[in-house]
């Protein structure tokens, strides 16, 4: 069975881009707009992994992170922050939050599907 | 403030002295009047003499205890 | 009448008496169980004022001029009620400055100076040797009188050689005496325990003695002081004696110089000096003497018009000599125990004076004299290794004998000679002439070493003048033409009416006129020039000793000494056993157990040299230190730089609470400056973290895009070509938001460029609405353009005013609904107090925007409504036209009330343009 992968951004292209990536891994592919969406796509969809953009409107990334983390049915699936703000303590801040990867934009398309490739390894 | 005081208190004696001591007021008592059979200057001046140790005195042991 | 050895032999004994007085009193001293430290015995060894002169001389005066005796009495009473300021002051300088004579004192005070020192010490050594002629008169007449060697009107018979003369040796015991008394050691402080006890003693002594013979006479001889006076007024010869001035000759004007002479003498004649401020052990003492000394005094006057009367009454006047009452009428009553006792009272008055003034003018004449000159002379310093202990007390104690030799010479030439009888007043009143250069010095700081030797030397000159060369010339010494003529018969250079000032008696003219000299020479002379560093270091020091504490603040000297320098220096002079023990006792005050370690400070050498300066005088210690400490002397400036900074201390003090409070006014500015810093600093963290998400967002598109392409030729061409318009529609975006970037900034930080024109906005309005026509076809949306027939020219930067436009309707188009959309346009003028202004309306029917997002939409990369719609701003268009309108003066703003659309007005004054 295909791994499932949600896309939670509020860029249009970028979530294009992605979309058009992650298919072309042979993921299966689930987008989501905003943090309230995504939120709702994770319950209901149970994807593996998201990539979860931190600026987004409604909810931002870090609280659809820590709603993820804290929701105990949801314990398997595992996200990987994307942000387009490299400061450090952003970094930090998704990892403390429970993120299991973090990547900076812009990223290397090769680099993000080798690090979605080993979290869902893991 | 004792000290000061005194210090001004014996400055008033000073001049009191030299005021009762000298002209004019020593030759008001300069007179061929007697005093107890004594003349009148020489009582006059070891009087005033006296009082003025006195005065002395009273300020400096006064300041002193 | 009483044999010759039994009167030498009470007088040897009474003399053995004192000497174990003064030597149980040393002992005492040494043990630091001081006897002396008394208030009582301080107040009776100030009553060494009461010489054989008073002893004797009083009751002399009293039987020529009645109360005329009376003046050199009540001056000190005066004197000593200003004691506790004045003298109070001295002591306290001599104690700071370890001065240990008159001379010392006037020669520390004008910045050490050898010169003054010598001319101080010669004019007391000349003022006084007289009056120890005089004392030694008085022993030797008396000796006379009671031996039996004078005729009926008990005159003294002639003297034999000077071999026979027994004044020579009461001078030479009195010599060794003195030198048993007074330099059994060198001391640092120059104080002689032993010496001040022995003058108590002395004191009490001729004060009982003399009270003893004026009761004698009063109410042995007579029936008390009413039976006295009354006989005295039943003899018309002695009724002058019971008036104020019988003689008729001095008038109150003498009367008030004479109490004028003797209250500075109290303090000016080197004896008083000595044991007022030098051997004073305890300040406080002080306070008893202000009183107790005039007390001494009024007792032992109290008899004096008695006696004289008395004498006057059993010998008659012009027999028998009045000065010799107070020996002759016990010896014509046949009371020989009594005379015995009135003579060794009358050698206590006449030792006690001889002891001290000769140790004070031994010791002035040693440090101010002698040792300047040996210092001056090579032989000192190519015996640099030697002790000068030995040399210090040889001096001393060879002073002390010629001074007593000096006396005996000056005795054998006077004899009975006026210039001997009067000598009393002429001392008082050469001493007078220290008063305005001690005085000066104590209480003015502009006093300098040339303004105190003008005055010394005038006030000296003057006193010679009308005072010594006539008692000279009295004495038959002198022609003494010049008396009555003047000199070189100029008749205003009369001794004695100088100037023609006619009328008074000597004592008062010749005060007077050396006064008038010595203080106009020693203000005129020392106005001529500022004080130079030393004179202004020790004028600051006399003037202001009261306020600075007890220990003397760091000398005004810059040294480098080394203690192994120091320690011998001292020694050489003061002994190398109390040099040690003294330096000990510095060290272990400053918490050093050892001598070695001490540091030599300005502190240390200050230290060195007054010991010195006790030993041989603070200028000569002055001198001596400066040979082993490498000392530049401060500037005047430098030391005024110091004194300024103590006195400022007050001021500073001030100015320090306020500046304090200054700064922490300051520094709550700064705080909230720096609040604002860190929020500016924050916003700018803001905003480069909203440009970077801004430009990263594209690029994230461009990059994913590029690679997936780059990589992967299997991509269907309908997808690149999607994919390349993305890529090129991200990098218009990029672009736009570059510029409107850097357009911000430029704007921002004023560098924008303006190119004002004069504008007319009905025409700037329709441009807008036509370029963005459409926008709002795209949305279906309808545009209305509300326009006034003309509209006055405004000058400003189309270009930006159009950008401005533009921003608004677009911003418009975004959020009007799509199908239904409409935006009114409005342009108008309006005009009130303020002046003329062009209004403009950008109404829209969108959704509006919620009260709380409003302030928000100016900000940068803050973009109100939907999210969904962002994309097309980069949420900088809303800040730059703000801006833009703020600098033409105008104000851009927003009414919207949520559901019901938004409005976007700005208004520009018509009136005033900016500058370009």
């Amino acid at each position: 069975m295909n791994k499932k992968i949600l896309i939670a951004d509020d860029e249009q292209n970028i979530v294009i881009s992605l979309e058009f990536l992650m298919k072309r891994e042979g993921f299966d592919v689930v987008v989501a707009n905003d943090g309230e969406e995504a939120v709702e796509r994770i319950r209901s969809e149970h994807p593996d992994l998201v990539l979860l953009d931190v600026m987004m409107p409604k909810k931002t990334g870090f609280e659809v992170c820590q709603e993820v983390k804290a929701d105990a049915s949801l314990a398997t699936v595992r996200i990987l922050m994307l942000t387009a703000k490299g400061r450090d303590t952003e970094v930090a801040k998704g990892l403390a939050l429970g993120a299991d990867a973090y990547m900076t934009k812009p990223f290397s398309t090769r680099e993000l599907v080798d690090k979605v490739r080993s979290l869902l390894e893991q | 403030m004792r000290k000061g005081l005194a210090g001004q208190r014996l400055v008033a004696v000073f001049i009191a002295g030299l005021l009762l001591l000298n002209y004019p007021i020593l030759s008001l008592f300069d007179r061929p009047l007697s005093l107890f059979g004594l003349p009148l200057l020489h009582v006059y001046l070891f009087v005033v003499w006296l009082a003025l140790i006195v005065a002395a005195a009273w300020i400096v042991e006064r300041g002193a205890r | 009448m009483l044999p010759g050895w039994l009167i030498v032999a009470a007088s040897f004994a009474y003399l053995l008496l004192l000497f174990a007085v003064a030597h149980f009193g040393d002992r005492r001293a040494d043990q630091g169980r001081s006897i002396i430290d008394n208030p009582w015995v301080y107040s009776l060894s100030l009553a060494v004022y009461c010489t054989a002169w008073t002893y004797f001389g009083s009751v002399g005066r009293a039987a020529s001029g009645g109360l005329w005796f009376l003046p050199t009495y009540l001056g000190p009473t005066l004197g000593l009620a200003l004691a506790w300021l004045v003298v109070l002051k001295m002591i306290r300088i001599a104690r700071s400055q370890r001065i240990t004579s008159i001379a010392d004192f006037v020669a520390s005070r004008y910045g050490k100076s050898h010169l003054l020192g010598g001319l101080v010490t010669l004019i007391a050594v000349v003022g006084i040797v007289p009056y120890i002629a005089l004392q030694l008169k008085a022993i030797s007449s008396g000796y006379a009188l009671l031996v039996g060697e004078h005729d009926s009107l008990f005159r003294v018979s002639a003297q034999g050689g000077w071999w026979q003369d027994g004044t020579l040796y009461i001078a030479l015991t009195l010599a060794a005496f003195t030198v048993l008394f007074g330099t059994r050691h060198l001391d640092t402080t120059e104080r002689h325990e032993g010496m001040v006890a022995a003058i108590a003693f002395e004191s009490v002594v001729k004060l009982l003695a003399f009270l003893a013979v004026g009761i004698y006479v009063t109410y042995w001889l007579y029936d008390g002081f009413g039976d006295l006076y009354a006989r005295a007024l039943a003899v018309p010869e002695l009724n002058d004696l019971l008036v104020f001035d019988g003689g008729g000759k001095l008038g109150y004007g003498g009367w008030f110089a004479h109490v004028l002479l003797a209250m500075l003498s109290i303090i000016f004649l080197p004896r008083q000096f000595q044991i007022a401020v030098v051997e004073n052990v305890n300040e406080q003492h002080l306070r008893r003497a202000t009183w107790a000394f005039p007390a001494y005094l009024l007792a032992i006057n109290l008899f004096v018009l008695p006696i004289a009367i008395g004498g006057l009454l059993h010998f008659g006047q012009g027999t028998v000599d009045p000065d010799t009452f107070v020996l002759t009428l016990p010896m014509a009553h046949e009371n020989a125990a009594l005379a015995l006792f009135v003579f060794i009272g009358g050698l206590s008055a006449a030792t006690g004076m001889v002891i001290v003034e000769a140790i004070a003018l031994s010791t002035m004449v040693c440090n101010d004299l002698v040792m300047p000159m040996l210092l001056r002379s090579r032989r000192l310093h190519l015996a640099r290794e030697r002790d000068l202990t030995g040399l210090l007390l040889g001096i001393r104690r060879g002073a002390i004998v010629l001074l007593l030799l000096l006396g005996y010479l000056y005795f054998r030439l006077a004899g009975e000679a006026y210039a001997l009888v009067s000598i009393g007043l002429i001392s008082f009143a050469a001493v007078a002439q220290f008063a305005p250069a001690v005085l000066g010095g104590m209480y003015w700081r502009g006093g300098t070493r040339e303004g105190a030797l003008a005055g010394l030397l005038a006030g000296f000159g003057v006193w010679a003048y009308t005072l010594l060369l006539p008692s000279f010339a009295k004495s038959g010494w002198l022609d003494s033409s010049f008396l009555e003529h003047g000199l070189f018969g100029l008749g205003w250079l009369k001794p004695e009416q100088l100037f023609g000032l006619a009328g008074w008696d000597n004592i008062s003219h010749a005060l007077f006129w050396s006064m008038v000299a010595n203080i106009g020479a020693y203000v005129l002379v020392s106005l001529a020039r500022v004080p130079t560093g030393a004179e202004a270091t020790q004028g600051a020091a006399f003037v202001d000793v009261l306020r600075r504490a007890q220990s003397r603040p760091a000398s005004f000297w810059r040294s480098g000494a080394e203690v192994r320098e120091l320690l011998p220096l001292v020694a050489r002079f003061l002994g190398q056993h109390r040099t040690e023990e003294a330096f000990r006792a510095y060290a272990r005050a400053h918490g050093l157990d050892d001598v070695a370690r001490l540091k030599a400070d300005p502190e240390l050498v200050h230290f060195a040299e007054s010991l010195l300066a006790g030993a041989i005088g603070s200028a000569s210690a002055r001198v001596m230190v400066s040979t082993v400490v490498q000392e530049e002397p401060l500037g005047l400036d430098e030391v005024m730089d110091i004194l300024d900074e103590a006195s400022q201390v007050r001021a500073y003090s001030h100015q320090l609470e306020e500046k304090s409070r200054a700064l922490e006014a300051a520094t709550a500015e700064l705080r909230a400056a720096n609040e604002q810093l860190k929020e500016l600093d924050r916003l700018k963290d803001d905003f480069m973290s909203s440009v970077t998400h801004e430009l990263r967002t594209p690029l994230t598109s461009i990059r994913a895009f590029s690679e997936m392409m780059l990589e992967d030729p299997q991509i269907a061409l309908e997808d690149r070509q999607r994919f390349l318009g993305i890529i090129v529609s991200e990098t218009v975006r990029l672009t736009r938001l570059v510029n409107q970037v850097l357009d911000m900034a430029k704007i921002e930080s004023g560098h924008a460029e303006w190119h004002n024109t004069d504008i007319d906005l009905c025409e700037l309005v329709r441009h807008s609405v036509e370029a963005t026509q459409q926008l709002f076809r795209d949305r279906a949306a309808v545009v209305q353009l509300h326009l006034p027939p003309s509209m006055p020219t405004l000058r400003a930067d189309h270009d930006r005013l159009l950008q401005v436009m533009l921003n608004l309707l677009s911003n418009a188009a975004k959020f009007v609904p799509v199908g239904s959309g409409r935006v009114d346009v409005s342009l108008r003028c309006e005009r009130d107090a303020g002046g003329a202004r062009a209004r403009v309306d950008v109404k829209d029917n969108g959704p509006g925007i919620d009260p709380a997002q409003q302030p928000v939409v100016f900000q940068k990369f803050r973009q109100g409504g939907d999210e969904r719609s962002r994309p097309q701003g980069t949420g900088l268009g809303l800040p730059i036209s703000r801006q833009i309108i703020e600098h033409f003066g105008g104000r851009l703003w927003l009414r919207s009330a949520p559901g019901d659309g938004a409005t976007f007005s700005f208004e520009l004054p018509l009136t005033s343009a900016p500058a370009e």
